[in-house]
């Protein structure tokens, strides 16, 4: 059940992410879920275990990423860009720990 | 809209997809090194794919939607990453501060080696 839950979440999660990254310019898009998920994982890390399976592990999870984060980091990097590289490197970890200290606070 | 539903389809089983292999592997291994890996072995893995799908072959335009942007965005995580480090810090800024810079380390190593691989892989005669 808990993991019909994840899948449920995440099938909503994912293209949320894809249709913010078609709006938002590269890294920009990818930073803006990043950043909203860390603040909504946050916010129901201490919920009940089905809306933390639907809203935390399956919305959020699938909302945020990982990978894309780092291809386009590189991406950045092969094209000698260092400057937003780095920026999407550092914005995207402070911001992205600052947003979940402050779900989890509201929480 | 009409022409990007099966884009958002593909992304949306795919995302579940992933999803499904996280939470799998968040039940065999805990947090946070259930995440560290996921996320070190998805950005491998995107390297390895964008360079197969954008520079090697000619991928149908649902692969990159599906593999990409469903099933690996939705396998690593980057909200998981942020609350557990947040809550290492209260226990241990040490490891707090390890996982922290050592997943991003990681991760950023992991997709150059994924790209890097293939296409050394690619220029070689077989």
């Amino acid at each position: 059940m808990t993991a019909l839950f994840v899948v449920l979440g995440a099938m909503v999660g994912a293209p949320v992410r894809y249709l913010v990254s078609r709006a938002v310019r590269s890294p920009w898009g990818t930073f803006v879920v990043n950043v909203a998920g860390c603040f909504l994982l946050g916010l129901v890390a201490g919920a009940a275990g089905g809306v933390h399976a639907l809203v935390g592990t399956g919305f959020c999870g699938a909302l945020t990423t990982y990978s894309t984060f780092g291809y386009e980091t590189l991406q950045f990097v092969e094209r000698k860009d260092y400057r937003t590289a780095a920026l999407n490197v550092g914005l995207s970890v402070v911001a992205g720990l600052a947003a979940a200290g402050l779900g989890l606070a509201l929480g | 809209m009409r022409s990007e539903l099966p884009i958002v389809a593909a992304v949306s089983v795919g995302g579940g997809l992933g999803a499904l292999a996280r939470y799998l592997v968040g039940l065999a291994v805990p947090a946070p090194w259930g995440t560290f890996g996921i996320n070190v072995l998805g950005c491998f893995l995107i390297g390895v794919l964008m360079v197969l799908a954008t520079e090697t072959f000619r991928a149908h335009r649902l692969v990159r939607p599906f593999l990409g942007v469903g099933v690996l965005g939705g396998f690593t995580t980057f909200s998981a990453y942020a609350v557990d480090a947040d809550q290492l810090l209260s226990d241990s800024p040490w490891l707090a501060g390890a996982y922290l810079v050592g997943t991003l380390v990681a991760a950023l190593v992991a997709v150059a080696a994924g790209v890097w691989l293939v296409r050394r892989l690619a220029r070689r005669p077989w």
